[in-house]
């Protein structure tokens, strides 16, 4: 298993097996079995990543298409706000379509302005950035909106399902899919064509500009679904929700060993770093690290993590 | 004669102000092998790339099977049995061999429609076997080949897909001389089977024993067509450079 898994993502794809064993167990010899080693803390680890784990899964089509899209914690709070505003005198459905359709709609109009504005995606995404979390701010008057639909919140939060929680099902059914179609499908063979060589992509009769709009939709669409789970898991909607996922998200997929530059990927490593980074954030605070210490140190981890998963010996 | 395969009428091609192609005329039937040949930046990569869709000619005309070609773009003209080896090789080099052999074509199976890894993988190997190109496996990425296996690589899939036309371009450039040989004995197999080949080389000695006829680009002008069995190397090399006529 291990040498096959070796074989095929070179030694590259198992650093964040590593890191995540590594910091494991710094956490757990540092913190020990009082707060950190315990189930409730450890499932809570992966109840608080779920939405950041939906987010890279989106992120991982992104950048393998040779794509970057800053923009996604933006549209988490966007779509959260519009659920959570459209659930105050509308059915749940209208809530969940509302938010989704928010994000997908937020991708497209990304997706548009790069694929066929030929515009580049890092400017693109950095503009409406700031013009989606304007417009969630303009639209919640800067005030956190509740959530008081009880189906929503059990479905998208607090509920389980077979004694499974929601945020559980979630994160694995985004990776399930994630997965699924971007190792199975032709769609995922094109995302990573494009990305890779976009002319021999385009001669090969791929529709280049197609592939691009898609993952930037699909990214606002699971930024959409995260939104909707943080909705759930908190019962309010707030302008802020997502504004640190940025940074967490793309350090999440870049150590799970999904390339910068496009061509290469794996939504399993994103979904082992995207834990990886919520361990960090949790273990940091509990051993009771100041705020400010707590962004100083995760940053510098993030950096060293990022920097050694490029550290790709065939660049 | 039956209709040619492909008619080019008066083709001019201009990037911006600058001419690459000033008024080339060929016709192209089945069975037959025309070299284009000329110096660096002659056009020649120019004039396959209009034939293949990648850039449409500023004027002129482009018959397939008599009939008026407009490609929107290069996936058209592979739908119609067109098939290519860029100079650039065009292959994604991140991804194995066998996705690099179906970029773009990929059979899926079941009612998901999920990729057919084993019969591309199949499907490669046999390829790759029959065509003698010495690859380490069907699954290695690209990355990691010579430039020689993956110029084979690319070669491969051109033969495979191509029904009617098949145009190369420098194919054998980064090739030994055995690899040569085996490519070469493949472009004749490809005439064999009454494909209408057009190959650009900038060895001679390939040309002369490849094609039919050859033609000379030199600046972007036609200089003109000889038949292979009625000329030379001299005649050749002095319509390349104007020296000497
Ligand atoms: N996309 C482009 N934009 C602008 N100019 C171009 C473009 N492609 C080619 N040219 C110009 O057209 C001319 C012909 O180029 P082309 O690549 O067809 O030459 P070539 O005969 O294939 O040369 P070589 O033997 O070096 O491959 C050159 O002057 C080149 O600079
Ligand atoms: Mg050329």
């Amino acid at each position: 298993m291990l040498s096959t898994l070796t074989s095929r993502t070179g030694l590259q794809g198992l650093i964040v097996y590593a890191g995540f064993v590594l910091i494991f167990l710094f956490f757990a010899a540092t913190l020990g079995s009082e707060s950190f080693l315990t189930t409730k803390n450890l499932a809570n680890i992966v109840l608080q990543t779920a939405p950041a784990t939906v987010m890279a899964v989106g992120l991982v089509f992104v950048l393998s298409a040779g794509e970057i899209d800053l923009s996604f914690g933006a549209i988490v709070a966007l779509a959260a706000l519009v659920a959570a505003i459209a659930m105050r005198n509308q059915p749940m459905i209208v809530g969940v379509l509302a938010g989704l359709g928010s994000g997908a709609a937020a991708g497209a109009v990304n997706g548009l302005l790069v694929a066929y504005g030929r515009l580049p995606s890092f400017l693109v995404t950095l503009a409406t950035m700031g013009v989606i979390a304007g417009i969630g701010r303009s639209i919640s008057d800067l005030q956190s909106i509740p959530v008081i639909s009880p189906g929503f919140i059990s479905f998208f939060g607090g509920g389980s399902l077979a004694g499974i929680p929601s945020l559980i099902i979630w994160t694995l059914a985004a990776i399930a899919f994630g997965h699924l179609v971007y190792r199975q499908t032709r769609f995922g063979a094109h995302v990573l064509a494009v990305g890779d060589n976009p002319r021999a992509a385009l001669v090969s009769g791929i529709k280049v500009a197609r592939i691009r709009l898609s993952v930037l939709i699909l990214s606002g669409a699971c930024a959409g679904l995260a939104g909707l789970l943080y909705a759930g898991r908190l019962q309010s909607a707030r302008y802020t929700l997502g504004e640190s996922d940025l940074m967490t998200v793309i350090a999440a997929v870049i150590v799970g060993g999904t390339a910068l530059n496009g061509g290469k990927g794996t939504i399993f490593g994103a979904l082992v770093g995207s834990l990886m980074m919520g361990m960090l954030n949790n273990g940091l605070i509990l051993m009771g690290l100041s705020v400010s210490y707590q962004m100083i140190i995760k940053g510098l981890i993030v950096l060293v993590a990022v920097a050694i998963s490029l550290r790709d010996p065939n660049r | 004669m039956s209709n040619p395969v492909l008619q080019l009428k008066n083709i001019h091609k201009a990037f911006g102000g600058v001419t690459a192609i000033e008024n080339f005329s060929l016709d192209l039937h089945s069975g037959e092998v025309v070299a284009l040949v000329g110096d660096n930046g002659a056009g020649k990569s120019t004039l396959i790339k209009m034939i293949s869709g990648v850039h449409p000619p500023t004027s002129g005309e482009i018959l397939l099977d008599g009939q008026p070609a407009s490609f929107a773009d290069a996936s058209v003209a592979r739908e119609r049995g067109i098939e290519v080896v860029y100079q650039d090789l065009a292959l994604a080099d991140q991804q194995p061999v066998y996705m690099n052999l179906f970029l773009g074509r990929e059979p899926v199976k079941g009612p998901l429609r999920l990729l057919d890894r084993n019969r591309m993988i199949a499907e490669t190997e046999a390829l790759v076997k029959e065509l003698d190109v010495r690859i380490p496996s069907s699954r290695a990425t690209i990355r990691d080949l010579s430039g020689g296996q993956r110029q084979g690589v690319a070669i491969a899939r051109a033969t495979h897909w191509a029904k009617k036309l098949i145009l190369l371009d420098e194919p054998t450039a980064a090739l030994g001389v055995a690899e040569t040989g085996r490519v070469e004995a493949t472009i004749s197999g490809l005439k064999a089977r009454n494909l209408a080949i057009l190959i650009i080389s900038h060895s001679l000695d390939q040309v002369f024993r490849l094609s039919d006829r050859i033609c000379v680009l030199r600046r972007g002008v036609q200089i003109g067509i000889r038949e292979t069995a009625k000329t030379d190397k001299n005649e050749i090399v002095s319509m390349i450079t104007g020296v000497g006529q």
